[in-house]
């Protein structure tokens, strides 16, 4: 089914008898294997508003967010989070759309100093389980009227609602972009680099961390501003990492631009073998970690704070962990190992009794993507 | 404003209640004289009063969940309250009901540089988050006009922003874990000091739900290394549209100022005499101000002068030093209390989409007129999110009403142009009745959803966010239980 207009959209979950599996441009396939009739919202498409002056974007889910993209570009604005292009890592193909974004929180390196996806969601309208059109939030950028369904609708994966429009807060794009690089630093003096750029006043607005795959360890930290202001903070960033031994700078802005598009896409996974796990923990806890989950493939995001591992098919990196506050989410393996091993963390049990009773309330009839979170 | 009847069957067992509450407490820390629950009476919406039936002031979360579990087994409803300083009477208590204080929660349970995140317990006030970072020259960036005074509990109830949070953003998106007691006792945490909680957001959904969901004991909040220095830059303008203007212009040429302020003619009029800022008097003033070393503190502003200069500013003063910026904030800093010494005022909190600031305070003007009552204007340009003072006479029968109407046909003027009823504040019960305007029946049937799963029997601070006549056959739910 391919709804053309949220009625559409409205009538179809209203009817639907079997369990449906919702999908945008299908270029994200994450979660637990979910059987069903598919459900995508690639024909609700379009910018209903966009006002730069406001700094703010209204959009049909099935927007392509390259559509969405172009025409921030063409008034120098951008969506600050970032968002990641899963096909890469994942082998898909298709059309990215905004409401997949949405759907997934997917956020990428800028996620440290701008906020995730969800820190920039609006507003959203959406049918609930039941074939009932709602809303929430809107299209202003301070609203705190009534409670923050826009938040939990984000990164919902579809299992709460099907998103029909989504509004979103854009920022102004950056004059240009430098990326200091440290080389040579082993991961825990890595993460401690980049405790100390992030904790500078000079706006590090990403910061990552490549072990020593045979190429030699580099750490990254990019400064977007205006030009001067740019080379400035490079500069005092490199007296503040002066003990880190040596430095380089990238200022070639294209150059550095595609760094972070290939740290945001963790393309140097792409053709790899074996399952791809993502594990969000806080930065000092990923130096002791990464010693722990016992693979070589390692990137590191967010400061040291997202760890991205390939580990051997059927690994349960999950159990290397061991108590450690955090979460980690298989991201890509086959059904097989997707089906044994819970794509989401396991939440605690407090908090998987409130998930499962929000399901319950959005989705009677357990028709929306069941299964695919919990 | 109407509140709900109280149950008479929890009133005529004040007692055994109270008894219950002493078994887990310190002796101290119930308050049940009638005399001494005055104290509690009402938060900054001080126009309703309704002493509670007792007043609590756990200092552990473990204590808190004791009076949580009694409460449901007792039936008895529960107001949740950080520093009582809501403006939307989000801490007004009922005749039945508990007031549950966090303010003996105040500690700072750890701060983590390397991680640039602090813990603390909920009762600690939002200004002293910054006080136990600041020798490191970190800081917590929402800083709602009440920082002084409000608690991190009641900025999570309420979402809470502040002049800066063009830049830095609201509570939610500074929040990264809580520790949480559900209506039941059930204490449990969600997220950490990692980013992004795994699973639903329920984080998001707890930062903003005004204490109906459950009881914060505990935050991870980020902290922020504070910029080398910051500098506003004040203009004046003859004309508000053209202030208007001048704001989309400045956030579409790429400078994101960390704040930019605006107030209208009443607003100068009014802190001028007030405070003496030396605010040239005109119909709009912008105060706009950036961050970073020296050097880019004077490339930005250059680049906003210049695009102030093509708008015919009646006056352009930048600040060049520590003192100039502080007479700059002077004003702005004290526009309230300069309100406050004129007359009674209520402050408003709606949101509108910027395109449609000109258009919005022309209506408000006009409104003004036929309401007979002054109203000025102060307000977070940059986000949208506007201050209407109206001015009234507490002590003229009729005025606070005809405040109140104006008020609400204000906020229904805020909804008509794509805005919201509320930026900052919450809904508590001021904006309750005034929910139908901007949801659908279906809308507020599914916010109040989300609530049975949290608290079943509606016994959290039931009778705020949703209008009465909307929540009342899950609020009887309480009743019945009981």
């Amino acid at each position: 089914m391919t709804p053309k207009t949220e009625a559409e959209l409205a009538d179809a979950i209203a009817s639907a008898k079997p369990p449906l599996r919702i999908i945008g441009g299908g270029t994200r396939p994450i979660g637990n294997p979910v059987a069903g009739e598919v459900l995508s919202t690639a024909n609700l498409t379009g910018i209903e508003l966009y006002e730069p002056g406001a700094l703010t974007i209204v959009a049909k889910a099935g927007t392509p967010l390259a559509d969405i993209e172009e025409a921030l570009s063409k008034e120098n604005q951008r969506l600050a989070f970032e968002p990641m292009d899963h096909r890469g890592l994942l082998g898909t193909k298709g059309t990215p759309t905004i409401g997949g974004v949405v759907a997934g929180n997917i956020s990428g390196p800028r996620r440290v100093q701008a906020g995730a996806c969800r820190d920039h969601m609006l507003g959203v309208r959406f049918v609930d389980g039941a074939g009932t059109v709602l809303k929430n939030g809107g299209r202003v950028m301070k609203n705190v009227t009534g409670y923050d369904l826009v938040k939990l609708l984000t990164g919902s994966y579809g299992t709460l609602g099907v998103m029909s429009e989504v509004s979103l807060k854009v920022l102004p794009k950056t004059d240009t972009q430098a990326t200091v690089m440290l080389h040579g630093l082993d991961i825990p003096q890595a993460v401690k680099a980049m405790s100390a750029a992030l904790g500078s006043p000079y706006e590090v607005s990403a910061a990552a961390h490549m072990p020593d795959m045979g190429h030699g360890a580099v750490t990254m930290l990019r400064v977007e501003g205006f030009e001067k202001s740019v080379a400035y903070r490079c500069d005092q960033l490199k007296n503040t990492l002066a003990e880190y031994g040596e430095i380089t700078v990238e200022a070639d802005p294209d150059k550095s631009a595609n760094i972070w598009t290939a740290s945001r896409d963790v393309a140097g996974f792409a053709k790899t073998d074996g399952d791809v796990w993502r594990i969000s923990v806080k930065p000092t806890d990923g130096a002791t970690l990464a010693a722990k989950l016992n693979t070589d493939k390692l990137f590191m995001d967010w400061g040291g704070g997202l760890i991205w591992a390939v580990v051997p098919k059927g690994t349960d990196l999950r159990a290397r962990m061991n108590g450690t506050q955090g979460h980690a989410t298989l991201i890509r393996a086959d059904e097989a190992t997707r089906a044994k091993l819970d794509v989401f963390h396991p939440e605690l049990a407090p908090i998987a009794k409130i998930s499962a009773g929000l399901r319950a309330k959005f989705d009677p009839k357990g028709i929306l993507n069941p299964g695919l979170m919990a | 404003m109407e509140m709900p009847a109280p149950n008479t069957a929890v009133l005529s067992k004040k007692a055994k209640i109270v008894e219950r509450l002493q078994s887990v407490l310190p002796k101290d820390a119930v308050i049940y004289d009638e005399a001494e629950t005055r104290a509690y009476e009402c938060d900054g919406l001080s126009a309703y009063r309704c002493p509670p039936l007792a007043a609590v002031l756990p200092s552990s979360t473990e204590e808190v969940s004791a009076v949580l579990k009694i409460c449901h087994e007792e039936g008895v409803p529960v107001v949740p309250r950080g520093s009582g300083t809501s403006l939307a009477g989000g801490a007004l208590p009922t005749a039945d009901s508990i007031i549950l204080g966090v303010a003996r929660l105040n500690d700072v349970i750890e701060t983590d540089y390397e991680n640039r995140v602090i813990k603390v317990q909920t009762g600690r006030t939002n200004l002293s988050v910054t006080g136990a970072v600041e020798e490191e020259d970190f800081f917590y960036a929402p800083d709602p006009s009440s920082q002084l005074a409000c608690a991190i509990a009641g900025n999570i109830a309420m979402n809470s922003g502040g002049a800066h949070c063009l830049k830095y953003g609201v509570t939610t998106n500074n929040l990264l874990g809580v520790t949480l007691v559900m209506m039941d006792g059930t204490i449990t945490e969600l997220g950490g000091a990692h980013l992004d909680a795994g699973g639903l957001d329920l984080l998001g959904l707890i930062c903003g739900s005004e204490g109906q969901l459950g009881v914060v004991t505990e935050a991870t909040l980020r902290i922020l290394r504070k910029p080398e220095g910051a500098r506003p830059v004040l203009m004046g303008f003859d004309d508000n549209e053209v202030a208007g203007a001048c704001v989309a212009d400045i956030i579409k040429a790429g400078v994101l100022p960390v704040a930019i302020e605006f107030m209208d003619r009443p607003c100068i009029e009014a802190t001028e005499a007030f405070a003496g800022a030396g605010y040239p008097m005109c119909e709009a003033l912008l105060i706009v101000e950036v961050e970073g070393s020296d050097a880019e503190i004077d490339e930005q502003l250059g680049l906003i002068m210049q695009i102030a200069r093509k708008h015919n500013p009646v006056e352009l003063r930048e600040s060049k030093s520590a003192e100039e910026s502080a007479k700059i904030w002077l004003g702005r800093k004290s526009a309230f209390g300069a309100m406050g010494q004129i007359n009674d005022y209520m402050c408003l909190d709606g949101t509108i989409p910027v395109s449609s600031l000109p258009f919005v305070l022309k209506r408000i003007s006009e409104m003004s007129k036929d309401y007979g009552l002054d109203v000025a204007n102060v307000f977070h340009a940059g986000d949208g999110n506007m201050h209407p003072l109206i001015l009234f006479d507490a002590n003229k029968p009729g005025d606070l009403e005809t405040c109140e109407a104006l008020g609400a046909d204000i906020l229904r003027l805020c909804v008509e142009v794509g805005g919201c009823l509320t930026g900052e504040h919450g809904v508590g019960i001021e904006k309750r009745d005034l929910m139908v305007d901007q949801f659908a029946p279906d809308d507020l049937e599914n916010q109040m959803a989300v609530k049975d799963v949290f608290d079943p029997t509606w016994l959290l601070n039931p009778s705020k966010v949703f209008p009465l006549a909307s929540s009342e056959s899950r609020r009887a739910l309480a009743i019945a239980a009981e």
